[in-house]
């Protein structure tokens, strides 16, 4: 069976023909254009929410609580030193294996990790069989408790979710307010307008209420989500 | 997808008679509503945000080929393929043609009520012979009982816990038959365990995305399962289904609509999943889609600018409105008979398939207008109705009794003295008649009285206490 050729560049002249038509559109296009590419260039600041002004401790209190009510874990760690240790112990506390899955993020590699002899590292995207993906956050987000991830080399995307478990190494600098912060900070490390493939924001393990309204955690992505949130600044 | 939107009124009847359907329902006040009211309160700043929500919408629709141009650029510069269809036959054929193109053979899908409108499924099954896969928890239940979704984010809520286990009885039969699923989780479970193997092995992930963004050319899911993601990032080929009205400026812009849009949905904070997508696998990434595709649907919408009708545009698919419906929580959401019911359905379907096949729709409410009160984008969808209420009039092809009924009113309704005269002697009669305060059954008011009693008439007419009112007089 055939199906008809789709000309989309025909479509496309038609559908912007008919906007342009709908929008009556004749002599204000400039001056349309210039307001519309000037507020692409340079966007509007929103009113944001109050609970993201507020100081540095409180931030992080409010996002530690969201998470946790989320059934996300957050352990707080002072430095970069501990973050080893930290996860092993919660790999051990929920009696997983000792092996986590990650990508080529540096500041990972260059965690101590010799301090925890037992605990396995596997380098790559996330396999079927993997049991806990091991992500570095871009930045943390307060105001709703949510971890922003970018895909790369350095944090496979798959880590996300395929694994059962997901550990997430935040440094506390990158701890941000408002979600503003992380498209500033997007447009800094990224270029303006320019994206890695995905920007994944998680505020939890993987949940369902699909079922008699009743809400189960771990429906399709990791059943367990771990926080490590380290104080000092990570190289 | 095939429309029964005429024939409502028997839909409503049988949905009402339901008594599977009635108790799934019960959940929606306890569950939906609930949470909303819940989430709303914790953001002091959520009324506010409506207006700056509205005004972004408003705006970006009134330059909508400029977004689009300045979309279509950016996505294309970060290497998607971008189509445009401007009927749900073009996009079920460009999406077709994609899967041939991957050699496609299982094709998996997340969430998309545009997938729903045009009638994806059915195509790339008959047509190209492909299996296709929901991979949303609720739409796979739908899915497996060959019924489409009843609500726009919660597809099965219309079934209880009993019938959904009574199904993986039925169609999981390589399965333990003695196995226990008595707890939602056990029922979750197994599901995961079928659909983690569609993941792994799809050709083709499809995904909805709930905005476009003209900023960086970038798409966005918003889920809570994860299988959006799962569906979009093992796949070679992420193909996006979406419409002409999704797109919003810049990032500022979608994280102030995106305040609003979980919250007003499940009364969630932030949903758990939000993925901004833009273009396809990086040189260096070891995973991620090599193929990214965005088809863009107009199907009718582009009609809707310019006439009483543009506001519907703003809509973020929510589903406050339905979820604060009475006639929705009465009924559900197939009785309506098409994509997308409940309110905002009242006012689209007509506009997408024609008030002649829908123009039941904006007649089944009581226009107590909770729809547009709780409407995060501030659509008056009331008055959207009553303008397809106007228009199915203005059709002519109302039954003659309906016709006749509604110019009798109109006769009296412009005389205001002959009106006044006639409520004078009518409402006293019928308080006279009335037993017991009430109607069990009443001439030409059948439609009411099947159902439930008519309260009778108390006392003085509405102008008279309005005439005190005005002169002052209390009571």
């Amino acid at each position: 069976m055939s199906t008809r050729d789709h000309d989309n560049k025909a479509a496309r002249a038609q559908m912007f023909a008919k906007l342009q038509r709908a929008l009556k559109d004749g002599p204000a296009q400039s001056a349309r254009r210039t307001h519309v590419e000037g507020r692409v260039a340079d966007p509007p600041n929103h009113p944001l929410p109050e609970r993201v002004r507020r100081s540095r401790n409180e931030l992080r209190m409010q996002f530690k609580a969201f998470l946790e009510g989320q059934s996300a874990s957050v352990l707080e760690v002072a430095g970069a030193g501990d973050v080893p240790a930290a996860i092993a112990n919660w790999l051990r506390g929920h009696n997983l294996p000792l092996t986590v899955r990650m990508g080529d993020d540096a500041a990972l590699a260059e965690l101590p990790w010799s301090r925890e002899p037992a605990l396995l590292r596997e380098n790559g995207p996330a396999k079927e069989s993997d049991t806990t993906g091991l992500s570095h956050a871009f930045a943390g987000i307060a105001e709703t408790g949510t971890l922003a991830l970018t895909s790369g080399p350095d944090n496979p995307v798959t880590l996300n979710f395929v694994p059962e478990n997901h550990v997430i190494v935040l440094a506390d600098a990158d701890l941000v307010g408002p979600y503003e912060e992380v498209w500033t900070r997007l447009r800094q490390r990224f270029g303006k307008g320019q994206m890695p493939r995905t920007v994944n924001f998680i505020s939890g393990p993987s949940r369902t209420a699909d079922i008699g309204g009743k809400l189960v955690t771990g429906a399709h992505g990791p059943r367990r989500l771990c926080v490590v949130l380290v104080s000092e600044p990570m190289t | 997808m095939n429309s029964t939107a005429h024939n409502f009124k028997s839909n409503a009847r049988v949905a009402l008679g339901d008594q599977q359907l009635q108790s799934a329902l019960g959940n929606l006040k306890g569950g939906l509503v609930a949470n909303r009211t819940k989430a709303r309160a914790a953001l002091p700043e959520f009324e506010a945000l409506r207006d700056v929500a509205k005004d972004i919408k408003n705006h970006t629709i009134a330059n909508l080929d400029l977004y689009l141009e300045i979309y279509e650029q950016n996505a294309r510069a970060a290497g998607a393929v971008v189509h445009f269809a401007e009927t749900a036959a073009d996009a079920r054929d460009i999406i077709l043609k994609i899967c041939r193109d991957a050699n496609a053979k299982i094709v998996t899908k997340g969430k998309s009520m545009v997938s729903e409108e045009i009638g994806l499924n059915a195509h790339l099954e008959a047509a190209g012979g492909i299996e296709v896969v929901e991979t949303d928890l609720g739409e796979y239940l739908v899915q497996i009982r060959k019924e489409t979704p009843s609500h726009i984010i919660a597809p099965a809520i219309h079934l209880t816990q009993g019938q959904v286990e009574a199904d993986f009885r039925r169609l999981h039969t390589h399965l333990p038959k003695d196995r226990v699923l008595v707890e939602p989780a056990q029922l979750v479970n197994e599901a995961r365990g079928i659909l983690r193997q569609k993941f792994m092995t799809a050709d083709v992930g499809i995904t909805g995305a709930n905005f476009l963004i003209a900023e960086t050319g970038s798409s966005i899911i918003v889920t809570n399962e994860g299988n959006g993601d799962l569906t979009q990032s093992l796949a070679k080929t992420h193909v996006v289904i979406t419409s002409i009205e999704k797109l919003v400026p810049t990032l500022e812009d979608l994280s102030t609509i995106l305040r609003l849009l979980a919250r007003s949905a499940t009364g969630q904070e932030c949903s758990t999943y939000m993925t901004l997508s833009t273009g396809g696998r990086r040189v260096n990434d070891h995973d991620g889609p090599p193929n990214y595709h965005v088809v863009i649907l107009d199907n009718g919408r582009t009609d809707l600018i310019g006439t009483e009708f543009q506001d519907v545009l703003r809509c973020i698919r929510c589903g406050a409105c339905m979820n604060h419906c009475p006639v929705y929580g009465a009924i559900g959401g197939h009785a309506y008979g098409w994509v997308y019911p409940g309110p905002i359905g009242s006012v689209l379907t007509p506009a997408l398939i024609g008030v002649k096949e829908a123009g039941n729709l904006p007649n089944a409410s009581t226009f107590c207008g909770k729809c547009a009160d709780v409407c995060p984008m501030k659509i008056p969808l009331p008055d959207l109705m009553r303008h397809w209420r106007e228009a199915e009039f203005d059709l002519g092809d109302l039954p003659r009794g309906y016709r006749t009924g509604l110019a009798g009113w109109a006769f009296f309704a412009r005389r205001p003295r002959l009106y006044h005269l006639a409520a004078k002697v009518g409402i006293p009669l019928l308080s006279l008649f009335g037993r017991r305060g009430r109607f069990s059954s009443l001439p030409f008011a059948g439609g009411w009285t099947r159902y439930r009693d008519l309260p009778a008439p108390q006392g003085r007419t509405f102008q008279q206490l309005w005439a005190e009112r005005q002169a002052g007089v209390t009571r």
